[in-house]
């Protein structure tokens, strides 16, 4: 293992260390536990927006903490959970008055976490509510699964819900816009390689030269099923394919195509793949709105990509170009 | 070890030191099944469980739920929430009681699964630690004895139920996401869960 680090288990203070002094502008950050909010929290009358989850996955959520986005992010060990006092933390900082909104992605752990948290803090009289995203296709069999896992789409949800909270939406309205967006999002991934966690040393699986695993999450774990390294104009289609069939999207829809980067690929390749990606939109009839391109929900160093469509209205538009001032996404403003 | 504070406390810090010689082993089980967290996320927590132990209470049930607010405030995760709650608890289960008698520790065991139950929604056959846990609890309820006896009954059971997790193809967790591909490994909750009974069993002994 090579990694630019010092001790394993220092890893996410030592960043946050740094992101606090590449950003101080936008966002504060707190540890013991750790908290990342934005500089002018709490914002009287304002609706709070929290996320958060393992480390790793940079800039989610941390880089994402700022205005017209989130109000605070609870970023757990490498891969792990925020545990709920981190949350409860969050939610102390940016509570404006005008109730929280937790976007929580579906994995065990996170629902557990936050749920517990949330308890909490509707046990101090504050009106917490929780959404859960769970935008990964790759899981079918959600019965004989802990359910459909939480990806790419969580960058979307914050950046449209926080443009919403941002302008004055309540509670009601950001929790009913959050639900609409969920309810309107797919996502797919695939790598090329494994990551290493820091503390673990190894990399979490191997694959031959010409391996991929298709359908991963975004911690590492291996993916649905491994074939045989592809073309890119095939391998964006495994990827789309079951996107588009499962909402599923057809012609006439308006969408925003997402092409994020696991960490370890290129723009280059990205943006390769994306093109091919709008191509094979056009020809089914689904009109491309927006796009968002590049390394936003990663998985450390992993070399590979997922791809998120997310069928749009005029409403959430609006509040995906409302202006936005984080580390990560940064226009209008 | 007494059946009173004390001798709960120093099961913990056995318990603790088992964890801490195992963790490369759990982090590897993690590895490759799920995302290889689960030996750091548990030394971190048991590290801090003993850093608190000394001002822990003076009942066993006190100290059980330091333990249990510990690990829900530092291991993050799955692991977390879950563990806390089993403490938790049992915690409770045991109130205020000032020592643990072989029928309050099944009674406090039977607790600690029907917390992670409710908690982790869990059955058994899922691959999780319930499949250690719940043969675990028939065990010590159906061992005669001493608090000793008891612990060492369900340890026994829960390292039977750790292994008997290997086949299994797992249906929560992180490892569900593998399917079929997750047979063929011991589930990394599982496997912890025997070794701290098994840390409890041999500190009561």
């Amino acid at each position: 293992m090579k990694k630019i680090i010092n001790d394993p288990s220092a890893v996410v203070e030592e960043s946050l260390r740094g992101l606090a002094a590449a950003h101080g502008d936008i966002l504060r950050v707190r540890t013991d536990p750790a908290v990342v909010y934005r500089a002018d929290a709490p914002v009287t009358g304002k609706v709070a927006i929290i996320s958060g989850g393992g480390a790793g996955h940079e800039p989610m959520h941390g880089g994402f903490v700022g205005p017209g986005m989130l109000d605070a992010a609870a970023p757990g060990a490498v891969f792990t959970s925020p545990t709920p006092d981190q949350v409860q933390a969050a939610v102390q900082h940016v509570d404006g008055g005008a109730g929280v909104l937790l976007i929580v992605k579906n994995y065990t752990g996170d629902v557990l976490n936050f749920e517990t948290a949330a308890e909490f803090a509707s046990a101090d009289g504050i009106d917490v509510r929780t959404v859960v995203i769970d935008d990964d296709v790759a899981v079918k069999d959600s019965l004989y699964t802990a359910g459909r896992r939480g990806v790419g789409g969580t960058a979307l949800l914050e950046k449209i819900v926080g443009g919403a909270a941002e302008d004055g939406y309540n509670l009601d309205e950001c929790e009913a816009l959050a639900r609409r967006v969920i309810a309107s999002v797919r996502s797919m991934g695939v790598a090329l390689t494994a990551c290493t966690v820091p503390h673990a040393g190894e990399p979490s699986f191997v694959l031959a030269d010409d391996e991929i695993e298709i359908g991963i999450g975004i911690h590492g774990e291996p993916g649905r099923r491994r074939v045989s390294h592809q073309p890119a104009d095939q391998l964006v289609a495994t990827l789309l394919d079951p996107i588009l069939e499962d909402l599923p999207f057809s012609s006439g829809d308006r969408v925003l195509l997402f092409t994020n980067s696991m960490g370890g690929t290129p723009l280059v390749e990205l943006y390769l793949a994306h093109g091919i990606a709008e191509r094979l939109l056009a020809a089914r009839g689904i009109t491309v709105e927006r796009r968002l391109v590049g390394p936003y929900v990663t998985s450390l160093e992993m070399q590979g990509m997922s791809l998120t469509v997310l069928k749009v209205d005029d409403e959430m538009l609006r509040w995906w170009d409302a202006p936005v001032r984080t580390a990560a996404l940064r226009w209008g403003v | 070890m007494g059946c009173d504070a004390a001798g709960v406390i120093a099961a913990i810090r056995s318990a603790a030191a088992v964890v801490d010689a195992h963790r490369d082993e759990l982090v590897n089980l993690d590895r490759e099944i799920g995302d290889a967290d689960h030996g750091e996320n548990l030394k971190r927590g048991f590290t801090a469980v003993v850093s608190k132990l000394d001002a822990a209470g003076d009942t066993p049930g006190a100290v059980l739920k330091v333990v249990a607010s510990t690990l829900i405030s530092t291991v993050g995760g799955a692991a977390g929430p879950l563990y806390g709650t089993a403490f938790l608890r049992a915690a409770a289960k045991l109130g205020t009681a000032v020592a643990v008698t072989p029928g309050s520790v099944v009674d406090a065991l039977e607790a600690a699964l029907e917390g992670v139950v409710a908690r982790g929604k869990a059955e058994p056959g899922d691959k999780t630690m319930v499949d250690a846990l719940t043969p675990a609890v028939a065990a010590a309820r159906a061992a005669p004895g001493s608090v000793a006896d008891v612990l060492r009954a369900a340890a026994d059971a829960a390292d039977q139920g750790a292994r008997d997790t290997v086949p299994l193809v797992a249906r929560k967790g992180r490892a569900s996401y593998l399917g079929e591909r997750s047979a063929g490994h011991m589930d990394p909750g599982a496997r912890s869960t025997a070794l701290l009974l098994r840390a409890f069993a041999e500190a009561a002994s």
